[in-house]
């Protein structure tokens, strides 16, 4: 494969650290993003996927761990200087297309924003034609430039947004759950975009969602989360093919498919943390089964997986 | 089957500072009794005004019955005075709403709620109220129901949320049950759950179901019958394997061929392009004309009649004409199409109509 371009290790963040109401969001998390992939990040409401992701993109703090960016630690103490140069490298596409433009200015300045910042405009002309571009790039035409966010449907809005996070020339770009709130119509074009500019740009994504479907169809690999744990992670056609931690296959037996003679004989499965039988000493951890899929399992457990494995 | 509620020829427009917004432009459907049917079709397609308008919900003065008639019970729903109406929302007919959040009142415990409709409509005292309320949360799974009835909304997980929120809805044993997108905010492994308890009580009080949902795999689920809404108009309807694998309208088409199945390779996503059609001057012809790669020279001057295709099933495209143009369908479509009997591509299979 390709080089690491992020490697997130033991990636901790907790809320209200200390207290009685400790939440342990994203509780020792491991892995890598490669340049040029997709990785997708998927699981329920609460697991920590979104936490994860502010957190690599220190929206956050985090509790403990690191992230490396192309080698260089995210969180290590830095300089207002060596921030700004690490925030253009790295970008975020929101959920809510409504809530993350600002309503009072134009779609000028929204996207220009970035621009200005970093000072990557020579002048004002500059700037304009860089916006115009950028519309461009994502669909739109230039005109949209003069209009506030009001003035757009929930697609164009997404599409703006994805602009904006353009505009400083990112090598990777965090999507979290950038097509939940759109129609089926539109989230089928969001998704194609991001794909082209993906191919054009060589861009890498960490795609957060939770429509199991979609997040096949845009990652080239997948991990899952539950409880704050990254419980499994291996290429996509091989997750969807062969889960192996009862989590992911209760996930899977979960996802509503467009044919009903599937859904009548679908038969669902429920996941009981309990089912694992723990025993006191017992030390997970991810574990590589095939190359390239790892499991959180005991020593036990990644036994009778190998076992299962070579009888099949 | 026993029809239990017709919608007529139905129109409704908003009056708005822009214009007249037409969010319903002549609806037909019948609803029969103990079926489910789903209603899909995209943001501003008119599903929610549709069903909103039957249980009478929209502002009075705003929105406005141009044209048709709501049949429940051999009286006119549009023609209601509100007293009348009030005795028939939350016994008769009941709906659940889409946020589980905002839909139950957060300084009330649950079980107040709950015996709400029942006092209401019953006459029935607090105590014969609360034992039934008791049974009902039983009824949607939820453990300890005693000590439950006194908690509020903010002790419960969304999906509980919607549990309560299903048991209110059916405290009266409503004759029909209007479930708006009810499991779009929930997580995948809780939407299923709540799907299942949805059908079982279905069979359990023999209820008749208006599910309205975007996501066609829900759909697939729970639908006997399925109406396909696009720019306040139904432009299919027919029974769940009809409209998934026959389906004639390209709309459906393109809402069949846009969603990735989770064996959907490499190539590039269907997406229909363009945006929903402006109801303040709703297109001339058929709405979806200017995004169908399928569109006929007449589908811009004239909308298109309802088409036979079986008893069950009609479509809403001058492509059923009989001097229609031959078309092939998009590649997902014909894969859908050859594993169904009467289709013009089946090829033999596993679908038993």
């Amino acid at each position: 494969m390709s080089e690491k371009l992020l490697e997130i290790r033991n990636l901790k963040q907790y809320f209200n650290q200390g207290k009685a109401n400790e939440v342990r969001a994203v509780d020792d998390i491991t892995f890598d993003i490669y340049k040029g992939e997709t990785l997708g990040l998927v699981g329920e409401s609460g697991c920590g996927k979104s936490t994860t992701g502010r957190t690599i993109i220190r929206l956050y703090n985090a509790t403990g761990g690191e992230v490396f960016f192309n080698g260089e630690d995210v969180h290590g103490k830095k300089s207002k200087k060596d921030l700004k140069k690490f925030n253009r490298k790295m970008q975020m596409i929101f959920q809510d297309p409504y809530a993350s433009l600002n309503p009072r200015m134009k779609v000028m300045d929204i996207i220009a924003e970035g621009i200005d910042i970093h000072g990557l405009a020579k002048n004002q002309t500059d700037r304009r034609e860089m916006v115009h571009d950028l519309l461009e790039t994502v669909g739109l035409s230039k005109e949209h430039a003069n209009r506030y966010p009001h003035e757009f449907s929930g697609g164009q809005r997404q599409r703006l947004g994805i602009a904006r996070a353009l505009a400083v020339d990112p090598e990777f770009i965090i999507a979290d759950e950038p097509i939940s709130a759109l129609d089926v119509s539109i989230q089928a074009q969001v998704v194609n975009l991001l794909k082209e500019l993906q191919e054009e740009k060589g861009l890498t994504y960490l795609f957060i969602a939770h429509d199991l479907s979609m997040v096949k169809y845009i990652s080239d690999r997948i991990g899952v989360m539950y409880f704050g744990k990254l419980v499994e992670l291996a290429p996509a056609d091989e997750l969807y093919k062969n889960p192996l931690h009862p989590y992911t296959q209760s996930l899977l037996s979960a996802i509503p498919l467009p044919d009903p003679d599937y859904e009548r004989n679908r038969v669902r499965k429920a996941y009981d943390p309990a089912s694992h039988n723990y025993e006191e000493g017992e030390e997970l951890s991810m574990r590589e089964v095939t190359p390239g899929h790892f499991v959180l399992c005991s020593e036990r457990e990644f036994k009778s997986i190998q076992q299962e494995m070579a009888t099949v | 089957m026993e029809k239990i509620l017709e919608v007529k020829d139905l129109e409704l427009s908003f009056n708005t500072f822009a214009g007249e917004v037409k969010a319903i432009r002549g609806v037909n459907f019948d609803l029969y009794k103990g079926e489910t049917l789903a209603i899909v079709g995209e943001s501003g397609s008119g599903k929610s005004v549709t069903t909103k308008s039957i249980m009478r919900l929209l502002p009075e003065n705003s929105a406005v019955f141009k044209n048709g008639e709501i049949l429940f019970d051999g009286r006119d729903l549009t023609k209601l005075k509100d007293k009348e109406m009030q005795k028939i929302r939350g016994k008769d007919i009941s709906m659940i709403f889409q946020d589980p959040m905002t839909s139950l009142n957060p300084t009330m415990p649950i079980g107040k709620q709950i015996t709400e409709p029942l006092l209401k409509h019953q006459k029935i005292g607090k105590a014969e109220a609360k034992r039934i309320a008791i049974d009902l949360l039983r009824m949607v799974g939820m453990p300890n129901p005693e000590q439950r009835m006194k908690q509020y909304p903010h002790q419960f997980s969304g999906g509980q949320r919607q549990r309560i929120v299903i048991a209110i809805a059916l405290a009266c044993n409503p004759k029909i049950l209007i479930a708006d997108e009810p499991t779009t905010a929930l997580d995948v492994t809780i939407q299923a759950q709540i799907l299942e308890l949805m059908k079982d009580l279905q069979k359990k009080i023999d209820t008749s179901i208006i599910f309205i949902t975007h996501d066609l795999g829900v759909v697939a689920n729970v639908a006997d019958r399925v109406a396909v809404m696009y720019g306040g108009k139904i432009v299919e309807i027919g029974t769940v394997d009809e409209i998934f694998y026959n389906p004639q309208h390209p709309y459906t088409w393109g809402l069949l061929s846009s969603m990735p199945s989770t064996d959907t390779d490499d190539e590039k996503l269907y997406a229909i392009p363009g945006t929903p059609p402006d109801l303040l001057s709703p297109p001339k012809g058929d709405a979806f004309a200017l995004r169908s790669d399928y569109a006929l020279a007449i589908d811009l001057e004239e909308p298109p009649p309802f088409f036979k295709v079986s008893d069950t099933h009609y479509a809403a495209t001058w492509l059923l004409h009989p001097d229609a143009p031959n078309v092939e369908p998009p590649g997902t479509i014909i894969e859908r199409m050859k594993s169904f009997p009467g289709s013009r591509y089946y090829e033999g299979g596993k679908v038993n109509v």
